[in-house]
């Protein structure tokens, strides 16, 4: 339970980490909140050559609201989004999921940047950003580049990420008028990875669904959007039948696992009555 | 390679080299002697060696002693002696909040941040700030009951 013996080096800069990243080759590995990584080093499920510290390069942790979006730096702890004034009145969603994430002592910190490119397919940020449509922020040697959420999560703890690139930036475009939300979570303890999560945004216009989004973590090798769901409820009001709807197509394109804490047959379930919990209380929410 | 660090632990200043890999934890215990920190799991789920780094509660297990150079770390150690306890750790022992005491160090640690940074903590609050520490004796209610008085009595 003590890790392997490793290089250490300290980043003062996002074009040194990346430097050092690219020299490295692939033997290294970017140590920024550690709540993932230091874990997987103590049990010796990974054995990188060097470790390449991003905690001190400066200005690389904030949450600022920018035209259409919210940009948050790859370095902010998760406490810093769960209490960001910023976050709870633009992307109250968000701020709904952080009270889940992890306990405090990891919130503390753990980082934005640390839990995307980690990638565990229950844990609540990948998910939000795949619901928000957030776009990454990735700087290499050759420059800087933006991917999609939708394309950035390739699978469990699997990113497009190329060993010379740091996640740098997360920018969430702000909700459009008029979008409600709703965000339920099963876990077996609080601040525990979700046995399942779901988040929805509904954009309401007239007293229908202009746009619905359907975010489900836990309940497959990713973190995934439940896309059929969403067209079912473009166009539409609310009603029981269409709700029904709507969670038996989210139940239906997820993939769960069974494993120690809940068999994939109960996750199944618990995605179509989480679904249900998010949509109507989204519907509800002025 | 060793780097050599300079920090404070309970406002004692030192400087060590150290190996890369050496976990805050074994060094606070091994390297300073200060071993009221305890080590459970050594992978972030039981909370046991919970300490304070630069005034945030932190797994001690998850941070390594190389990247602390220039912090503040305070551990139980800090708190209060046997003879003078602190009013958490006397609220601890008014409400029988330990029995084999293995949990102890953590879980006051976690609850001084708790306190720190929500000093009108609801009882909910409480108990979803200790829920990531791990107690085998005492079934929690009188840990929560602990922090409550510890609350009340600021």
């Amino acid at each position: 339970m003590k890790p392997p013996a490793f290089e250490y080096r300290v980043a003062e800069s996002v074009e040194a980490a990346v430097a050092m990243l690219a020299e490295a080759g692939g033997e290294a590995k970017v140590l920024a909140g550690g709540q993932s990584l230091v874990p997987m080093l103590n049990f010796r499920l990974l054995r990188p050559a060097i470790l390449v510290d991003i905690n001190r390069i400066p200005g690389l942790a904030y949450i600022k609201e920018e035209g259409r979006a919210i940009r948050v730096g790859a370095l902010t702890r998760h406490y810093q989004l769960e209490t960001s004034p910023v976050i709870a009145a633009h992307l109250p969603v968000l701020h709904a999921a952080m009270a889940h994430v992890a306990h405090l002592a990891i919130r503390n910190r753990g980082t934005i940047g640390g839990s995307l490119t980690h990638a565990d397919p229950a844990a609540e940020l990948p998910m939000m950003a795949l619901l928000l449509d957030a776009v990454i922020g990735i700087e290499s040697p050759k420059g800087r580049r933006t991917v999609a959420a939708r394309e950035f999560f390739l699978g469990a703890l699997s990113v497009a990420l190329e060993a010379d690139e740091l996640v740098t930036e997360v920018a969430f475009p702000k909700l459009p008028p008029n979008t409600r939300w709703g965000f339920e979570e099963v876990s077996r303890r609080h601040g525990d990875f979700a046995l399942t999560a779901v988040g929805v945004t509904l954009t309401v216009a007239d007293g229908t669904i202009a746009e619905a989004r359907i975010a489900i973590a836990g309940a497959d090798e990713k973190a995934r959007r439940a896309s059929e769901a969403e067209l079912l409820l473009k166009g539409q009001a609310l009603e029981p039948k269409l709700l029904d709807a709507a969670c038996d197509a989210t139940r239906a394109c997820v993939n769960p696992n069974t494993d120690l804490h809940a068999s994939s047959d109960y996750r199944r379930h618990l995605v179509g009555v989480l679904t249900g919990k998010a949509l109507g209380a989204a519907w509800k929410r002025a | 390679m060793t780097h050599t660090i300079k920090l404070t632990v309970n406002g004692t200043a030192y400087e060590r080299a150290v190996e890369p890999r050496l976990l805050l934890a074994d060094f606070l215990r091994g390297t300073l002697g200060l071993t009221g920190t305890h080590l459970g799991c050594e992978h972030g789920v039981c909370g046991a060696c919970t300490v304070l780094v630069d005034g945030d509660s932190t797994r001690s297990c998850l941070l390594f002693a190389v990247q602390l150079d220039g912090a503040a770390i305070e551990t139980v150690e800090s708190l209060g002696t046997l003879n003078n306890l602190n009013p958490l750790q006397e609220a601890f022992r008014e409400h029988h909040a330990l029995q084999c005491g293995f949990c102890t160090p953590g879980m006051l640690m976690t609850a001084t941040d708790l306190l720190r940074k929500y000093p009108l903590a609801t009882d909910e609050q409480i108990r979803e700030g200790l829920s990531g520490n791990l107690c085998r004796c005492t079934g929690y209610e009188h840990i929560v009951a602990a922090v409550r008085a510890a609350r009340d009595a600021r």
